[in-house]
Parts: structure tokens; sequence; C-alpha cells
């Protein structure tokens, strides 16, 4: 056949732009969030919110986006506990508060550079109703009624652990799981439960909804998930 | 009538729309967090995409291999093949006057489009795969596979919405897909090459000066 085979270079070229992309994406991500960011920040319209430049995805595995008002809001502390608790968001944001910025990092991989959050130490609560001897592990759940997640009470008691309230400044929107939901900074996003409703003292760990469809139980960034490097 | 494109070419095409569509909008709402937040329901969502995507690229190989693939693969090393009349067609101005570039059965529009939607389905699945079992990949790898698969589906999201704006432009050309025939007039107007070839017409060459 006579021409030149400018498909098939079209072709190779795409798959050598995906490749290369592969491996300097996050190098190139995290540039297009310094230089790129701070524009669609101020971007009225919303709609460079569909850009893939500093955003969270919004992941919700229940059937509709959940949603409680601060003042029906409860957080229900029970089990191996001395005093089982019902804490109300008031009450949630009357104890000494937390700040703490690292970055959000998603086991499917997208990461979100430098986020600031702020609410209470899990340790805090924890103290506040007693955790009884024999006590090992946490369950937590959803009130989007299907999500679940566990910690050992080791991993809960860590300062980097929080009940967090408030992201970037701003009172927790639903979509990001608010009012109140966990913050596990030195975990993968999956285990950072939102919308929290119930915390359960166990004596043994009990999966989580997606450590039952095959993600790791201990889920440090880099260092779980078949991963032993460091965590950024 | 003059056919155009046949059974296992339509089949083929139409089979791998329809999981486009499936893909472009179960990764919508996968990825567009007012979409995430009205349908929720994600393991549902990523399960339909996932298996959509692994099957997405079986109707053309399937359509290409075997005998009855003969005039795939022929169209496909079409599309393939650029000569000086693709670059012509690129540069000139003048739509209305489609004669003075002697096209052959694809234009360089489609040719470039073929190709592009051939190295992003390798590209969207690679990645693709990645996301979906990330285990042997590093953080900064499954940040940058996260990379791609976005603003590759960006890319295909502007490309699909061409592809279509075209088809609908052209009734004719959008016949040859779904009847596989075109008519004489659009073919001899449209693609004289192909034309010639088709009809064993000796018409003359529609010599093409480039225009400026």
């Amino acid at each position: 056949m006579d021409g030149t085979p400018v498909g098939r270079r079209v072709f190779l070229g795409l798959l050598g732009v995906g490749a290369a992309g592969i491996v300097l994406g996050s190098n190139v991500q995290r540039w297009l969030e310094r230089e790129v960011g701070p524009y669609l920040a101020k971007d009225g319209t919303g709609l460079s919110g569909l850009l893939p430049i500093g955003r969270f995805r919004i992941y919700s595995v229940a059937g509709s986006m959940p949603h409680r008002g601060h003042d029906e809001y409860r957080l229900h502390v029970s089990g191996l506990v001395d005093q089982p608790l019902t804490l109300t968001y008031r009450d949630i944001r009357a104890m000494t508060p937390t700040g703490l910025t690292r970055d959000f990092q998603c086991v499917t991989g997208w990461r979100v550079f430098a986020v600031k959050w702020k609410g209470v130490r899990l340790a805090d609560v924890l103290d506040r109703a007693g955790v009884q001897a024999g006590a090992k592990a946490l369950r937590f759940k959803s009130f989007d009624g299907t999500y679940t997640e566990s910690l050992t009470l080791k991993q809960a008691r860590r300062q980097d652990v929080l009940v967090a309230y408030e992201l970037e400044g701003e009172e927790l929107s639903d979509a990001h799981g608010g009012p109140v939901r966990l913050y596990i900074a030195p975990m993968y996003g999956y285990k950072s439960i939102k919308w929290l409703d119930r915390i359960e003292v166990t004596d043994a760990v009990v999966p989580g909804y997606w450590e039952e469809r095959g993600y790791d139980v201990d889920a440090w960034v880099g260092r779980s998930n078949n991963r032993d490097d460091n965590a950024p | 009538m003059i056919p155009r494109f046949d059974r296992v070419e339509r089949v083929a095409h139409w089979t791998t729309a329809a999981l486009f569509g499936v893909l472009m909008l179960t990764g919508a709402v996968l990825y567009a967090g007012p979409f995430s937040a009205m349908f929720g329901r994600r393991e549902l969502f990523r399960q339909v995409h996932v298996y959509a995507g692994i099957l997405l690229p079986l109707p053309v190989l399937l359509g290409a291999a075997g005998r009855w693939g003969a005039q795939l693969r022929s169209d496909a090393g079409r599309i393939n093949r650029w000569t000086r009349d693709d670059a012509r067609w690129f540069r000139r101005r003048n739509r209305a006057r489609p004669g003075r570039v002697d096209v052959g059965k694809f234009n360089a529009g489609q040719k470039l489009n073929a190709s592009f939607f051939a190295g992003a389905v390798v590209v969207m699945l690679a990645t693709g795969l990645m996301l979906r079992w990330p285990n042997p990949f590093s953080n900064d790898l499954r940040t940058g596979a996260t990379f791609v698969h976005d603003w590759f589906a960006f890319g295909i999201w502007m490309a699909v919405l061409g592809h279509i704006y075209f088809a609908i432009r052209d009734p004719v050309a959008l016949g040859g897909m779904t009847r596989g025939t075109v008519t004489p007039y659009w073919a001899r107007t449209e693609r004289p090459a192909w034309y010639r070839e088709m009809t064993g017409e000796q018409s003359e060459r529609l010599e093409g000066r480039t225009p400026r």
C-alpha cells in the first residue's frame, strides 16, 4: 500500500503520551495544582470543579447522598465502654479542637495535596466514654446505612486520627461526609469513614466495607495494599 | 447504492459505540461529584464501568479476526496510510469544493479520529486496569494513571461529541454506517478516489491544486 503510516504513528504516539503520563503524572499534577489551582479556586462558575485538578472525588456506596443537619446529628459511642455516649454536634464542637494539614491519598491513585482538617482527637472521644479492659478494636458505622470501617485501638489512639468537622476552614458538606466524619491521616482515604454515625468498641477487628471487597484492613499509605515504600 | 461498510464492520462499530456510551455515562457518575452524589451506588457503577471497559476492545478485535474480518482489516489499512491528499484535505479552506482533494474511502479527519480512538482505548484500558487492580503499583504511578485516565477521558468526550456532530451533519455518511450503503452522488463528490475504485469509472482524477 502506498502512503505514510501516519495512523500507526498517531496510535503509537498516544501510547507514548499515556506511558509518559503514568510515570510523570504525579509530578505534573503537583505542578498543575501549584500553578493552576489558585486560579481555579477563583472561578465562580464552578465548572472548573470538573477538571481533575485539586479536587476530591466524591465516593458514596449508598443509594443516595446522606444528609443530616447539625441539630439532628448524633454520634453514638457504644460497646466495651464504661459509659455509652450520645454526642451532639455541639458537644463535639465544645471539645478541644485539633488541626491537621496533610495530603489526602486515595488507594486508587488520586491525591489532593495539603488538605486542612479540623476536628477532635478520636482518642479524646474514647477517653470520655472510658474504654474497658479487653477492648481491642473499633467498628465504625456510617449513617448512609451501608458503609463500615475498622481500626485497632492502638491505631485509633494516634494523634493524627480525628473525628473531623471542618475541611479547608469550612464546615463539612454532605458530599465530604458532613457533618462529622473520621479523618485518619496516615491511611488511605477509604479508612476515613464519612457520615460517622456510630463507634462500637469491640474485642476484635471486624473488616469494613471495602476490606470485605479486597482492600487491606491496615491501610497505611505506602505500606499496605501490596506496597512497602514510605508514605509521601 | 454503493456498499460502504459490511455487516461485520457495522456490528463492531455499534457494539463499540454502545460500550463507549456506557463507559462515558458510568465514568461521569464515578468522576463528577454532583453525579456521584445524585446516584450513589458506587460499587454498582464501578462494576459496570470495569466490565464494559474490559469488553471494549473485543468487538473490533473479533470483527477483524477470521475470514469475516477481511473488509474491516482492509479499512484499517486504509486508515493507517496517509497520502498527499490527506495533507491537502487538512489545509483546504473551502469545504464547498471537495473536488479539489482526491479523497479515498476515508478523509483525513476520519483517519485521525479512528487512530485517536484506537490509541485512546489502549491507554484507557491500561490505566483503567491499574486503577482497578492497583496493588503492584507505587502511589506515584497510581496518581499518574489517574491523571492519564482523567485527561484522556476529557479528550474522548470531545472526540465522541465531535464524531456525532459530524455524523449528524452528513446523513448520507451516517447511512453508510447504519444501512451500509451510500448514494453514488455522495461517493462521487465526497470520496472521488474511492468512487472510481468501486465503480471502475475512469472519470478524470480530480487534480488537487493545493489551496493557498
